[in-house]
């Protein structure tokens, strides 16, 4: 085999080991995971029952669609939280087992290290999201005639790319600072979906706001989303929101490459690339 | 005194395979808050870690490096292991420049410290796979090597499949040392592999560590503060001194030159200081390099 040929090859078992540690660290944490599921049922359920609520308050709205549109904005909330989460834990739990020193000296590409993690993210990421709709659209005895589910799920893997070019910024975080960097990713999560319209029109926003959201990945994805679902929208009719994103995705991509590797470089100037920060 | 140790070259030497690791006017400085600005000051003051190593390795040679805590020894292994930025001079293992072909470098280096850091919920064997797709070894290779290669070290075979967090402290250093030599490592950094153990684990652990030096063509850099390991294992024996590299010589020499009876004698000698003797302020200032 030629160099390149064996380069390729090693990337490659690297990549699907970061994967495959992934897939260990579920199965030993499973029952956690179930719990946190549980969690993030009950917390999408307390805004999406705000439709009934309004109505039962005497609000004049269609809960049907207004239901399926809060529902659309938690699952998201809860998809991005679990990619940020995922990338920001390439450092901090890495740090917190200690194995941060054998796995950044290891000779495994950051670039390939990091669209493992990535890759993960959004597997994991998905399964979960379509669980969580389900679950608590079931609830709600929603009817969705025209939902087009295949154009909301295309939707939401090109999304993806744009959103682990955005956790690959975040995930630099706990390199800086170990004791709260993880916390910064939260409240990027949070300022990512705020200008995006995450239960709410954009067009309600402040204009700043609003500038804002023209630049963010989640704003496509979220109409996208809703469009397919609510609106019946195919893949064909949703050029406004696939070229966005990929435009997006491929600039989040390099910067979120670029970023990590200036704080991976902080780090390694700075003597934080070890176990106790 | 020994001129591996204390001349520093000005030009690099040639690299060929003979030569494992050559370090020529090695420097590292951190930034620490200055406390004496005041307590709310953000003040830094450079701390230097290291000061201007400079040392050669032969391929196959076991050093063995002496100091105290707070010396620069995990400095000086963290440095090698391409996990920290060089502040001045240069590091080459086996011809590749440390800090520009990182990649190349770690292709060649794996290491074993104090702490063996692993992910605790996995077991030995998970832990093991983790480690080696990062050195391109797909789980076909791995399948029979990683059970292979745990017996070597001395680890019931049988356990491999049990969380790291059921291990006792020896039993997971040896895991780590598995997970250095699963990858076939033609540079070993030690960083105090022992420490901690009890004294029958600590025994396997450095009778493994002879092992492999013969069976593996492996260059080894010890770094310890166990004087009698540092005489049982290694070829050579450095005095590291608060960043400074004071000897690098075979231990009889050692002792011969600074007239005593004992390496600790001979360490005492050298630094003027007792090997376990550090101040209150030093201990403040150099916990960073730990």
């Amino acid at each position: 085999m030629r160099a390149t040929e064996i380069d390729f090859r090693h990337e490659l078992i690297s990549l699907g080991g970061v994967v495959e540690r992934n897939v260990y660290l579920v199965r030993r944490y499973i029952w956690w995971d179930v719990a946190f599921f549980l969690w993030t049922v009950a917390n999408t359920l307390t805004i999406v029952f705000i439709a009934k609520g309004i109505e039962a308050g005497g609000g004049t709205i269609d809960v049907n669609r207004v239901t399926t549109q809060l529902l659309i904005g938690a699952v998201i909330w809860a998809y991005l939280g679990i990619i940020f989460e995922v990338l920001t834990e390439t450092v901090a739990w890495e740090r917190w087992e200690g194995t941060i020193e054998y796995t950044f000296m290891a000779p495994l590409s950051r670039p390939v290290h990091l669209f493992g993690m990535g890759l993960f993210a959004i597997v994991f990421g998905l399964i979960r999201a379509g669980l969580l709709f389900t679950v608590v659209a079931f609830f709600f005895d929603l009817n969705m005639p025209d939902a087009h589910f295949v154009a909301a799920f295309v939707v939401l893997v090109v999304a993806s790319v744009s959103f682990i070019g955005i956790g690959m910024m975040t995930a630099v975080l706990p390199l800086i600072s170990p004791e709260k960097g993880t916390q910064l990713g939260f409240i990027a999560q949070g300022m990512l979906l705020v200008v995006s319209g995450v239960y709410y029109s954009v067009d309600v926003l402040p204009q700043w706001m609003q500038w804002l959201a023209t630049i963010s990945p989640a704003t496509y994805a979220l109409d996208g989303i809703r469009d397919a679902i609510i609106g019946g929208d195919g893949l064909t009719q949703m050029g406004d929101e696939i070229w966005p994103l990929v435009v997006i995705g491929a600039v989040s991509i390099p910067l979120g490459l670029w970023v990590f590797s200036l704080g991976e470089r902080y780090a390694k100037r700075h003597g934080k690339l070890k176990r106790s920060g | 005194m020994d001129t591996h140790a204390r001349t520093a070259p000005t030009q690099l030497p040639s690299a060929d395979l003979t030569t494992a690791v050559e370090v020529v006017d090695l420097r590292k400085v951190f930034l620490r808050r200055d406390k004496r600005a005041g307590r709310f000051s953000r003040r830094r003051r450079p701390v230097p870690a290291i000061k201007g190593l400079t040392f050669s390795i032969a391929r196959g040679e076991c050093v063995a490096i002496l100091g105290q805590n707070g010396s620069g020894k995990s400095t000086l292994v963290r440095l090698l292991s391409t996990l920290l930025l060089h502040d001045g001079g240069s590091a080459h293992v086996f011809g590749h420049d440390v800090f520009r072909e990182s990649r190349a470098v770690r292709r060649l280096v794996n290491r074993v410290s104090v702490e063996a850091s692993f992910f605790k919920k996995m077991s030995a064997s998970e832990n093991l796979s983790y480690a080696a797709r990062f050195y391109g070894m797909a789980a076909g290779e791995t399948k029979d090597r990683i059970p292979e290669i745990l017996g070597r070290v001395g680890f019931p075979v049988e356990r491999r499949s049990e969380p790291m967090e059921a291990l006792s402290r020896g039993m997971q250093q040896k895991v780590a040392l598995a997970r250095a030599l699963l990858t076939s490592p033609v540079l070993l950094l030690l960083d105090e592999p022992t420490t901690g153990l009890d004294p029958r684990s600590k025994r396997e652990v450095q009778d493994f560590i002879r092992e492999i030096r013969g069976s593996h063509d492996s260059t080894v850099l010890l770094c310890t503060h166990d004087l009698d390991e540092a005489e049982a294992l290694a070829d050579r024996v450095g005095i590291l001194d608060r960043g400074e590299l004071l000897a690098l010589e075979p231990a009889d020499v050692l002792r011969e030159r600074f007239g005593g009876g004992t390496l600790e004698d001979a360490f005492f000698a050298a630094t003027g200081r007792s090997f376990e003797e550090e101040t209150p302020e030093e201990d403040e200032d150099r916990e960073v390099f730990a």
